[in-house]
């Protein structure tokens, strides 16, 4: 039902003028009201905090959509942060939120200051759920400026933000926020390749060359279903790590976030090629997917950080440990 | 439009993880003396000793009816059996064919004779089966088989070749799919299956096909009037092709298409200790990723074919994906590890990596080829 109120939305508000606005880093003030109305800012959240109380199922499902929808605000983001300060005990966000991560902050006479790297949307959110070492702060917009503008290559902005702010305590880190926003990433690059995957089906289906429908030919069916595998992959590999951050594994959440990521690329090369020309232009709606593809593989940790974590643990398991821990991830 | 579903996997049960650790301890007992070279030869590793010892502690025919021989177990539970078989490169020959897909089948479609008399010799582990499938001139297109059994009487006289049947020299049955009416040209019309005593048929014979690592697996079964009574006709007469699918859906999404080449994994992990560099754990988390994932779309088929859901186009995409780890991992192990194989050395790495390099190329072959799959998953998008 939550899946058909987001796809109602987005199918309504989010035309071409839209996305072109978004990808000038306009802020969609109007979408985001109506986005704060149907209250998917808490939907992550169980219902005795305000949230929806989802099913796991129905979570990602809902986070898938807003890949599928190429969704040019940060609402996975906000929802993530909003479940992180739940946990936390911390009050939730008032409107667009982000999370990060930044352990070399200073923090002197109780006044937290440095520099945190690109946030989605960092100059237009309401707080940031931000972790320093063993501790998440809830950072009010009063509390950062602008430190360098940054663009991602769909075009959605990241600043870097300047954070000077008086901090009260905060609460103990309930876990890494960038294993938060790795696992919503994740299941937004399942969503965006499932869309990807039913743009090139149209397109081989309908564009006819020497005679046929691309689609008639044998290597564009091979192609097709190894986009189809890099799809299953993907969904796999974010409610796995999806599963593994509800029980606070971080291997687990490494393992789901990796394999989407690197979904996101093969998919994306697969879906641009079968498409030719034209899905590499912004006549046709291919490249909304394909450079939020690029985008969401390399953010909340980067391939070399997970992949590194994850190979770390392996090789410390060893040969004897390595197959009792694969069948825990 | 285009959801391919693949179900969450139930969380482990206490039962379920209980006998994971249980069969982790009989593996230790019975096979904890084998070098990682003996290991890496995985499924293909072929024991009467050890399937027996399989069989006794009730590890095969497990989700069977016990009136058969088997233990009315769970799919999963007889899913952590099998990949902690692959996992610890058990010597599964002897049993895994007969216990996947063709005690199964028999299950299936097979009379109550036939499921008294062979059933629970297969979960004894008594019984080894092979694959009566591929022919000469008819491997991937499998509907084009020409090996003929005209019914005369009480029997059956087989006319015909059958190929790359791994084990045949060692099994004592394979379900055999040939035709009984028509011809060719009928395709999918006119076969049908049936249960050849491999050590009892006269006019068979079985030759040899020595594969590229110099290893006997792969056979040649030669059937020249060959008398197979008529009672061991499999189901129905003309019913051919739709058993003999539904038997590969049994075939195709089994942890064994990801996990043939998991030694090297091991013997990659024990040359790699000390290395620190990112280069190395880097790609030793990817693989593993990939590897997990991997095991999460196969345990989610197990879950829809227990819930008897048709999972023919999750079972290739799994195969197709599965087949590509397993055989790029020689590639991997390669950039991080300069050795030079060798398939006679006592050394473990050098040892493992040949027989994998040497082994790889089939695991796109067997059980569909990698074009046959990525076009029954084309299909299943709509295409064509």
């Amino acid at each position: 039902m939550l899946a058909e109120m987001i796809q109602r939305l987005f199918e309504r508000s989010l035309g071409d003028g839209a996305q072109a606005e978004a990808r000038e880093g306009r802020w969609l003030a109007s979408l985001w009201a109506e986005i704060e109305e149907m209250g998917l800012p808490l939907a992550l959240l169980g219902e005795e905090q305000g949230g929806f109380g989802l099913s796991a199922a129905e979570q990602g499902e809902a986070l898938r959509l807003l890949g599928k929808l190429a969704v040019p605000l940060p609402v996975a983001e906000t929802m993530a942060a909003n479940r992180l300060l739940a946990r936390a005990g911390l009050p939730l966000a008032e409107g667009p939120a982000g999370l990060a991560r930044a352990d070399d902050l200073a923090i002197s006479g109780g006044r937290l200051t440095g520099r945190v790297e690109r946030v989605a949307w960092g100059e237009n959110l309401d707080c940031l759920a931000l972790a320093v070492g063993d501790r998440l702060y809830r950072v009010p917009r009063s509390g950062w400026s602008l430190a360098e503008a940054g663009t991602a290559l769909n075009f959605h902005p990241r600043p870097s933000l300047a954070i000077d702010w008086q901090a009260d305590g905060g609460a103990p880190l309930p876990n890494n926020p960038q294993a938060d926003g790795a696992t919503v990433r994740a299941f937004q690059i399942a969503g965006a390749l499932e869309a990807a995957l039913d743009l090139t089906l149209e397109h081989t289906a309908t564009r006819v060359q020497f005679g046929k429908p691309l689609q008639k030919n044998q290597v564009v069916q091979h192609e097709l279903a190894k986009l189809a595998g890099e799809l299953a992959c993907a969904t796999a590999a974010a409610d796995l790590a999806a599963e593994a951050l509800e029980r606070g594994d971080m291997l687990g959440v490494a393992a789901g976030s990796l394999r989407a990521r690197e979904a996101a690329g093969n998919g994306a090369a697969i879906a641009t090629q079968m498409h030719g020309a034209i899905g590499f232009t912004r006549e046709h709606p291919l490249h909304l997917y394909t450079t939020s593809l690029w985008t969401w593989r390399d953010e909340f940790g980067g391939q070399v950080f997970w992949a590194t974590l994850l190979g770390r643990a392996a090789m410390a398991a060893g040969e004897e440990g390595y197959w009792p821990m694969v069948t825990e991830l | 439009m285009t959801a391919i579903p693949f179900p969450s996997p139930p969380a482990d049960s206490d039962e379920v993880l209980a006998l994971r650790s249980e069969f982790r301890a009989f593996l230790d007992q019975h096979l904890g003396h084998r070098s990682p070279r003996q290991r890496s030869d995985n499924w293909y590793g072929f024991s009467r000793e050890f399937s027996r010892s399989m069989g006794q502690a009730g590890y095969l025919g497990m989700t069977w009816p016990k009136q058969y021989g088997g233990h009315e177990r769970s799919a999963f539970e007889r899913y952590v059996v099998v990949e902690e078989s692959l996992a610890y490169g058990a010597p599964v020959g002897a049993h895994w064919i007969a216990d996947r897909q063709s005690g199964p089948s028999i299950l299936k479609f097979g009379t109550d004779e036939q499921k008294e008399t062979i059933l629970p010799g297969i979960a004894a582990g008594e019984l080894a089966f092979g694959i009566g499938m591929s022919e000469p001139d008819s491997g991937s297109d499998l509907a084009a088989t020409r090996t003929k059994a005209v019914r005369d009487g009480d029997v059956y006289r087989v006319t015909g070749t059958k190929v790359w049947t791994s084990f045949a020299h060692e099994a004592d049955y394979v379900i055999l799919f040939c035709r009984t009416s028509g011809t060719p040209a009928d395709r999918h019309q006119g076969t049908s299956q049936l249960l050849v005593n491999l050590k009892d048929t006269p006019g068979l014979e079985i030759k040899p096909i020595i594969d590229l690592a110099g290893q006997h697996h792969f056979n040649e079964m030669h059937f020249e009037d060959a008398v197979v009574p008529a009672k061991n006709l499999l189901g129905g007469e003309g019913d051919g092709w739709n058993q003999v699918m539904s038997e590969l859906a049994f075939e195709r999404s089994g942890p064994e298409r990801f996990l043939s080449s998991i030694e090297l994994m091991y013997q990659m992990l024990a040359m790699l200790k000390g290395r620190s560099d990112d280069a190395a754990l880097a790609t030793i988390g990817r693989l593993t990723a990939q590897l997990a994932v991997l095991r999460r779309l196969s345990r989610s088929v197990a879950a829809m074919l227990q819930a008897r859901e048709n999972a023919g186009l999750q079972a290739a995409i799994v195969k197709d994906v599965g087949a590509v780890w397993e055989q790029t991992l020689p590639d991997f192990a390669r950039q991080l590890i300069d050795a030079e194989p060798d398939p006679r050395t006592a050394a473990a790495y050098a040892g493992v990596l040949a027989n994998i390099v040497h082994n790889a190329p089939s695991w796109s072959l067997r059980g569909g080829t990698r074009e046959i799959l990525r076009g029954i998953i084309a299909r299943g998008l709509g295409t064509r």
